[in-house]
């Protein structure tokens, strides 16, 4: 006992003293603006915080990079000698998914990396967590893999947008378009968790809006493997869509089950949140007829397919629409820096404010002033029923319009 | 009447699959008294082997049944004679630790390989499908599944009560030395009863490819709801695994039809109210505990 006990009290120094250690280190630097007019630190770091390991690692992780390089290149063969930026460096660190690790990543990368923007950052707990520090350390951060609409709302500030997508476009979108051409009638399964709460309420206001009606909200615990009986109690009340409002591993597990299940072919799917990677791994088959509201599909046009053939060549994976996001704000982000001549935060904000934009990711783009919302037109999407090649498994059924996808500003929003 | 035994029927389906999938966990510590971690990465293994054969080497459901059993057999053996059985001698923690790390480095390992999206499988010729009695209904892989898990828990529970080979192995783990003394390798039994339990955990992956999202993750809660089936059926009673993964089941099922956001809890509430009353469980030995 004696050697163990020794053990143990060695082992709690240690995690004392890493903790010390640490904390000095979070403290040490601090924000450096740049002079007026040039670059900081005479070179523009550009910061990929997201998930590189866990559920999101395949829609957005290592793969955005690939992406956020193809700006720079874009960037510098376009500018070439008259570029303000010739030195533009990445760097990445993965967030686990974890709000606090987010925090300190954030921090890390704004004070000691000196990273002049943050790019990404999906997961809403941990999103939220670094637009807290964008506001705290007054430097851009640019959200494109979070839903949350706090991000644009009771959380904006005056460094962060939110570039792609949020859930309440999703609800609009999905929820939306299908109440209206006659599924009147929707239960919805959610998981019991922030962001599934907040799909729930989000769907459930849209049905209603459009003159339909949520027989039930069944929350599902998370994460679940087994959803036969939630599928047959989604199906009490014989209503004519099923909700799924779940992401990832949950979602599949979801549709393979309902696919099972005597409701297949009787009552229509809607799937709150999908990604091209969620139908890439469970097999288009199994996913067909199922409808979602994607913010860009790789197919979509000659232009979109044009730049998804430059990211296949380097990844041998076509881009999900975070991958294209991801390239449009760096590129927007570097645009910004050649046109202000400078990388300080606040002049950089003036210039994205208002901007109206057109590239391969944004259609009828804007950023929104008042709560710093990129609007763009977004799309209703099938799921094809055979794939002709790999990847090609989505049929955009409809365009949504900017306006009517992202509707009014976020009255919550005061750019505190 | 008739949801409530849809939802009994559902939770019966759901339960022969638990008992099965928990069935290795108790026969590895009922003989060799290692609590298993890595039982739900062995159980994501069987089933992304099984997704692999399908897709490399069109070898489909069926084939997989046999094939990825024997091939987490190899796996198992090798574990113990690499990793555990070094271990056995020292406090059961160190073995816990052991493959706790193990599903760590297999979890992470497949997704270095697959990725974290997931593998696609589909359902089996033939058993596609509902059967539909009245207002009735359950899919043909649901039964399937149940009725082979417990065909399958029937026959390792007769080859551990009915034949020599139990026999041994049950007085092996009763007590060691005693049966040494009458001339059994004891020892010679450790290594492929670890085998066999591994291979069990890769067949109900197999088992689990066609409804279940096939992802390096998918042990990783599961592993937690098996560690409730063997605390509630007695460690390492198979009897207790068998009738604890019904019950599991079912207390899912009656969750889910009625306080649907406490599903899951409801199986832990029945686990602690079990091991209040009777602390080494329904089936347990009471020196186990």
């Amino acid at each position: 006992m004696r050697s163990r006990n020794t053990t143990a009290v060695s082992a709690i120094a240690i995690a004392a003293t890493a903790s010390l250690a640490l904390s000095a280190c979070g403290g040490a630097g601090g924000p450096q603006a740049a002079a007026a007019g040039g670059l900081s630190d005479d070179k523009v770091v550009i910061g990929l915080l997201n998930d590189q390991s866990g559920v999101y690692k395949d829609l957005s992780g290592p793969n955005s990079k690939v992406a956020i390089q193809m700006a720079i290149d874009d960037y510098k063969a376009k500018y070439a000698d008259k570029a303000v930026a010739k030195d533009i460096e990445i760097v990445t660190a993965d967030h686990q998914n974890k709000a606090d690790i987010a925090n300190s990543k954030a921090q890390e990368m704004y004070d000691r990396q000196k990273a002049d923007i943050i790019l990404d950052v999906p997961n809403s707990a941990a999103a939220l967590a670094v637009a807290t520090q964008a506001k705290n350390k007054k430097k851009l951060y640019i959200n494109i893999g979070a839903g949350t609409t706090a991000l644009t709302g009771a959380s904006c500030n005056k460094y962060t947008f939110h570039w792609a997508y949020n859930t309440a476009v999703l609800a609009r979108g999905t929820a939306g378009t299908i109440t209206q051409e006659g599924g009147k009638s929707w239960n919805i399964v959610y998981p019991d968790y922030a962001f599934g709460q907040d799909m729930n309420k989000s769907f459930s206001a849209e049905v209603t809006k459009n003159g339909g009606t949520v027989g039930q909200s069944i929350a599902s615990p998370f994460p679940s493997d087994n959803f036969a009986t939630f599928i047959t109690k989604a199906g009490e009340g014989n209503p004519k869509v099923i909700g799924s409002m779940h992401a990832g591993g949950d979602l599949i597990n979801f549709v393979k089950q309902f696919n099972q299940s005597s409701l297949k072919g009787k009552v229509q799917l809607a799937v709150g949140l999908m990604f091209i990677t969620d139908i890439h791994s469970l097999g288009v088959d199994q996913f067909a007829g199922t409808q979602f509201t994607d913010a860009w599909y790789w197919n979509f046009d000659a232009e979109n397919k044009k730049w998804a053939d430059r990211f296949t060549e380097k990844t041998n994976t076509r881009p999900s629409f975070a991958h294209a996001a991801n390239y449009s704000a760096a590129m927007n982000y570097l645009e910004a820096v050649q046109e202000a001549g400078t990388d300080n935060a606040d002049t950089i904000v003036g210039k994205l404010e208002g901007k109206k934009i057109n590239d391969v990711f944004l259609r009828n783009g804007e950023i929104r002033k008042a709560d710093h919302a990129v609007t763009h037109d977004v799309y209703l999407a099938k799921v094809k029923s055979s794939a002709p090649e790999e990847w090609d498994y989505e049929d955009i059924e409809k365009t949504i319009p900017a306006a009517e996808a992202y509707g009014e500003a976020n009255p919550a929003c005061t750019m505190g | 009447m008739s949801e409530f035994i849809q939802y009994t029927l559902q939770g019966l389906a759901a339960g022969g699959f638990y008992a099965l999938s928990a069935l290795g966990l108790a026969v590895i510590f009922g003989v060799l008294g290692v609590v298993n971690f890595s039982h739900g990465a062995c159980y994501m293994l069987g089933a992304v082997i099984a997704a692999v054969l399908l897709a490399e080497l069109s070898l489909g459901f069926w084939v997989a049944l046999v094939v990825v059993p024997v091939i987490m057999f190899g796996f198992g053996v090798l574990m113990e004679r690499l990793l555990v059985q070094w271990l056995l001698a020292l406090d059961p923690l160190y073995n816990f630790l052991l493959t706790f790390g193990l599903t760590l480095i297999l979890v992470e390992a497949v997704k270095l390989r697959y990725g974290v999206s997931g593998l696609p499988y589909e359902i089996p010729a033939g058993l596609g499908g509902q059967v539909t009695v009245g207002s009735v209904n359950l899919s043909v892989y649901a039964i399937f599944a149940c009725v082979f898990s417990v065909v399958l828990c029937l026959a390792v529970g007769l080859l551990m009560t009915r034949t020599r080979i139990g026999m041994i192995v049950r007085a092996a783990t009763e007590d060691p030395g005693r049966t040494r003394a009458l001339g059994i390798n004891v020892g010679r039994w450790v290594t492929p009863v670890f085998g066999f339990g591994i291979a069990l955990a890769g067949l109900a992956g197999v088992l689990a490819a066609p409804t279940r999202a096939i992802t390096a993750e998918m042990g990783s809660n599961f592993i937690i709801i098996l560690f409730a089936v063997v605390v509630i059926g007695g460690l390492g009673s198979i009897l207790g695994a068998v009738v604890a993964g019904f019950l599991v089941g079912l207390v899912e099922a009656y969750g889910v039809a009625y306080a649907p956001a406490y599903a899951q809890i409801v199986i832990f509430v029945l686990m602690a109210a079990v091991i209040l009353v009777r602390p080494s469980g329904l089936f347990g030995r009471e020196e186990v505990a």
